[in-house]
């Protein structure tokens, strides 16, 4: 499970701000659209992000794209002389009939992770939406309303932050019994809301008694007007943060409980292809890649969702940007430059 | 002194809602836990064997929801966690304690080594911002961060265990060892502790780095760091005293909000390599629906998280003379 | 002069006599190195602090000041950088010695005090412990001496020795900035350089800091380089004045002849922006336009496009500093003086 990385609070550099400068292409007239698209192709981490991100989904949308069987297809062995019907292929190592083997009924692995793709990516996308969107009406509006309803919400987000979510998720889907997507996206938005509303509501004090916002309200604004159209849009770059992290969140707990057979075994997705993996001994009878591949397709989507995570923390704040481009600048400069926090005593040497 | 007793009140109201959540789950959810109680026992007994055990589990048919509440309180403030189902007789908390110290052993060790680590490692960095170190650490560590515990530890076991046969995949100890205080033991508590503890470090250090690394980044620029060095102090304890004291408050807070990734993490771990600590027999209570044992973990758990949250409130309120004085 | 830690801790490396200017900066340019541009924010400035002398730079936001003064404390980081130029600090050069060459004369010889106090101290640490590791960092380790010297300064400028053991955040806005003069005054340096000290104080505060200041360095000789925005501050406590514009000394002289007869058409401007407040009511008078890009600087003079005497040479080649009744301006109406 992924720490939450915590959003860099933007610190005052005392530098020219560097987005103020006028770029070589001109920054008046472009859109925020390109804006963002020329950030996302300069960082190589939100590159890859997205680029993984986009492969999954397409993968998700149009499963077709890429050859594949039924994953609940059985595949049947060459006939052997004494049986009346031919064997299931059970446990087939990978060849190119079978990219990745067989499992032990006879249903192609690959398969089952081309197609399983959708589910977990809707499993990411949905929960990350609705934990987000939970998260910004409570923590917004406790933030905003202060008080007593300030108070409550604050003491309900607490408590839920402490319980441990895991092992309530555990016993929760236990006992509602074999979970598919459906239950699993309830069951994770409805325990996972709580650290998002807390930094959202720290976000939203801070903005409460800013300038703009008791102009509003000296304007005569209604409070729902605030929140919704001052306010919220301020915060866009720090609930896109939020709502990777919760997707993050979502592939890692979905797939855990899947892999301890909690979720619906019958549903194709990779946490539940991995728990067969498991349960039937894909790593003791060699089948390696059985184990290995689901798991990768997960860590690799979940990296997705970290990398574009990080890649806008360090595009909304240039000081923590990587100091390749700045080096070759550097090489310009006659004297000899401070590396890192202080000047090193071979500095010379830059 | 407000400050406090606000988070002592707050510690007690989120035990009370962990406890009443405890008390509720298995009596909203579909089924009858005495049902459940009985038919794991898989003997046939007779209708007073069936009260006596009813009663001995704490469930009494005829109390009323409020009544068995408050007996439910009354018997867990007095450490009186019930009796296991599937380990009948033995008591919730004689079980719990056969599993307690594994999970301190493995998790506790690897959380605080994760944390002074990757702290560490993420000050460092920072500090020597563009070298090699700064420049490949980073988007490593990101993709560590959003790796699935339970796959580490099947690729761990894939390739220590099955392919390189080095260290064992499963247990705590090589069964059919009696535990002792002796070194060949304790090698063998090492030998399969190993794999696990690593299958949590790789996962849980990245975040640590990253956030020391982030936060002590903008501390760099502050002007309190300049005028340390404006003072002529010797560069280590400009980056220990000045900077990274400061930047390490975020992690403190965070610590306390990440122990429930650590808490998930205990439990997958434990799960995949065996290992005898309390998340796996989390995992086993509720597979095997013994509630009592399940409502006792769960109740240990929530307590532990608490008391990490308390240790790191003092820890903060050490470092951060401004947590002291009234906000 | 009292008797300061510096004559009893540090081998006799600075007991020759030094008879020249403290500082000396020639020519000196600072860069920002960025992705997207290389700007110029101090552009050959050059400037000389006498013993005992107060300076005072003065400018808008954004003309190089403070970079000029962190470039001159040898306090810049990345992207900034120095990248011509020299800074001689009695008679050494300090622009290209590493931080260990650097670290001998750091608050010994010269100090630094910054704008905002409550920025500039540490806020986990005590104000004693900041003043301990100012002094460890030089060899005094005698914990007496220290707390001794400690309470010794913070008397100086009129704080009870209790509040050593106080945090920042426990202190007053005044307090603060006053416990960071004494901070800079523990060895009893050559230069002080005050980055703006009085902004985030209120009128009366500064006016009292600044008395402070004075006082202060009457009594331990100390020269003093002051940069702010308000001119009208420095104007009763300062030697000489300097006037900063877009990264370039536009005039500099002694303050009674800049202050009462300012030459450059800028400092003119800044003049007529502060009318006295016993003089007779005139209209509120700014200078109407922007500071240049630093980024793109403009061809010719950098006050050009604002100024209400420009001629058309002035848009085409740069002034250089003209030396006019014992001061110096950037500006083509002097051009009669003798070029600097």
């Amino acid at each position: 499970m992924a720490m939450p990385i915590s959003v860099s609070s933007g610190q005052q550099t005392g530098l020219p701000d560097p987005s103020v400068l006028p770029t070589s292409q001109g920054a008046r007239g472009r859109t925020a659209l390109s804006r963002l698209t020329t950030a996302i192709r300069r960082n190589r981490k939100a590159t890859v992000g997205v680029i993984l991100l986009l492969l999954f989904t397409l993968v998700a949308l149009f499963p077709n794209l890429i050859p594949h069987y039924n994953p609940v297809e059985i595949f049947y062995g060459p006939k052997c002389p004494s049986c009346y019907s031919r064997p299931a292929l059970v446990q087939a190592t990978p060849s190119s009939a079978h990219l990745l083997g067989t499992d032990l009924e006879g249903h192609d692995v690959f398969s089952q992770v081309i197609v399983g793709t959708r589910a977990v990516l809707v499993l990411a996308i949905v929960t990350g939406l609705l934990t987000t969107l939970i998260a910004m009406v409570v923590g917004v509006a406790a933030a905003y309303l202060g008080g007593s309803w300030d108070s409550v919400l604050n003491v309900v987000t607490d408590v839920l932050l402490v319980i441990p979510l895991f092992p309530l998720l555990i016993v929760i889907v236990k006992y509602i019994g074999q979970s598919g997507n459906l239950v699993l996206i309830l069951v994770l938005t409805v325990t996972g809301w709580s650290y998002t509303a807390r930094q959202l509501r720290s976000q939203s004090q801070s903005l409460r008694n800013r300038d703009f916002l008791l102009a509003a309200r000296v304007r005569g604004e209604r409070s729902f007007y605030i929140i919704m159209v001052e306010m919220i849009p301020t915060m866009t770059s720090l609930l896109l943060a939020c709502f990777l992290g919760n997707a993050l969140y979502a592939v890692l707990a979905g797939s855990g409980l899947q892999f301890l057979g909690l979720g619906d075994p019958n549903m194709i997705s990779w946490g539940t292809t991995l728990y067969w993996a498991d349960t039937q001994g894909a790593l003791q009878s060699g089948l390696y890649l059985w184990e290995i591949v689901p798991g990768l397709c997960i860590a690799l989507l979940g990296a997705a969702f970290a990398l574009l995570n990080y890649a806008f923390d360090e595009i909304g704040n240039p000081a923590l940007r990587p100091m390749r481009a700045r080096k070759r600048a550097r090489k310009q400069a006659a004297v000899a430059i401070p590396v890192g926090g202080l000047a090193s005593d071979d500095a010379h040497a830059s | 002194m407000r400050f406090a007793l606000r988070r002592v009140g707050f510690f007690l109201l989120t035990l009370w809602a962990a406890l009443t959540l405890n008390f509720l789950l298995p009596r909203v959810m579909p089924g009858n836990p005495v049902e459940a109680a009985i038919s794991s026992l898989h003997v046939p007994l007779t209708t007073s064997e069936m009260n006596a055990i009813a009663a001995q589990f704490g469930i009494n048919e005829h109390q009323g929801l409020v009544a068995a509440y408050f007996t439910y309180l009354g018997h867990t403030l007095t450490g009186n966690l019930g009796v296991s189902f599937v380990h009948y007789p033995t008591p919730v908390t004689t079980y719990i304690e056969t599993g307690i110290w594994w999970t301190l052993g493995l998790v506790g060790t690897t959380t605080v080594l994760a944390f002074v680590l990757g702290t560490a490692i993420g000050a460092i960095s920072a500090w020597r911002r563009g070298s090699r170190l700064d420049s490949t650490l980073p988007p490593l560590l990101v993709f560590t961060t959003a790796i699935p515990y339970f796959w580490v530890g099947l690729m761990l076991i894939l390739v220590f265990s099955t392919i390189l046969g080095w260290f064992p995949s499963k247990g705590g100890y090589t069964l059919g060892a009696t535990p002792a205080l002796t070194w060949s033991f304790i090698g063998d508590v090492l030998d399969h502790a190993i794999l696990p503890a690593a299958a949590l470090l790789i996962t849980t250090i990245g975040g640590w780095v990253l956030t020391m690394r982030n936060t002590m980044i903008g501390t760099l620029t502050e002007d309190y760091v300049r005028m340390a060095r404006a003072k002529g102090m010797p560069p280590h304890r400009v980056m220990v005293n000045y900077a990274a004291r400061n930047a390490i408050l975020p992690n403190l807070t965070g610590f306390a909000m990440s122990l429930g990734f650590v808490v998930s993490g205990a439990i997958l771990v434990e799960y995949v390599f065996n290992y005898p600590g309390v998340g796996f027999m989390l995992f086993n209570a509720v597979e095997s629906n013994d509630y009592p044992l399940m409502q006792g973990l769960f109740l240990l758990i929530t307590v532990a998280v608490l008391l990490c949250i308390v240790l790191s409130d003092i820890a903060t309120a050490i470092l951060d003379p401004r947590t002291r004085t009234a906000s | 002069m009292t008797h300061t830690l510096a004559d009893d801790s540090q081998p006799a490396a600075d007991a020759t006599p030094w008879h020249g200017p403290v500082l000396e900066v020639r020519d000196l340019s600072v860069e920002y190195l960025l992705e997207s541009a290389v700007i110029t924010a101090v552009d050959h400035v050059s400037l000389e602090v006498g013993t005992g002398e107060f300076l005072a730079i003065v400018g808008e936001s954004g003309c190089g000041k403070s970079t000029l003064l962190f470039a001159i404390a040898q306090l810049l980081y990345p992207p900034a950088a120095i990248t011509g130029g020299s800074v001689t600090f009695r008679g050494r050069n300090l622009v290209g010695l590493t931080e260990h060459d650097l670290s001998a004369i750091r608050w010994k010889d010269m100090s630094v005090v910054m704008q905002s106090a409550m920025n500039a101290l540490n806020p986990v640490l005590s104000v004693g412990a900041q003043f301990r590791d100012a002094m460890r960092a030089h060899g005094v380790t005698s914990k007496q001496e220290i707390a001794d010297r400690s309470a010794e300064v913070l008397r100086m400028v009129g704080i009870d020795p209790v509040h050593l053991k106080s945090y920042p955040h426990q202190l007053s806005g005044g307090m603060r900035q006053r416990s960071m003069i004494a901070m800079a005054m523990l060895f009893t340096p050559d230069l002080i350089i005050m980055d703006e000290p009085t902004s985030a104080l209120d009128v009366v505060a500064q006016r009292s800091l600044m008395a402070q200041i004075k006082d202060l360095q009457q009594q331990f000789g100390f020269a003093v380089i002051f940069v702010t925005h308000d001119m009208s501050l420095v104007s009763h406590f300062s030697d000489r004045l300097m006037v900063m514009y877009a990264g370039q000394v536009s005039e500099v002289g002694s303050t009674r002849q800049v202050f009462d007869t300012p030459k450059h058409p800028y400092t003119v401007g800044l003049m007529d922006a502060f009318p006295s407040i016993r003089g007779p009511r005139v209209p509120l008078a700014g200078i109407p336009g922007r500071p240049p890009d630093l980024a793109r600087p403009p061809a010719g003079c950098r006050f050009a496009p604002r100024c209400p005497k420009v001629m058309p040479r002035c848009e085409t080649s740069v002034p250089v500093l003209y030396q006019v009744e014992g001061v110096e301006v950037r500006c083509f109406l002097y051009e009669d003086g003798d070029p600097r």
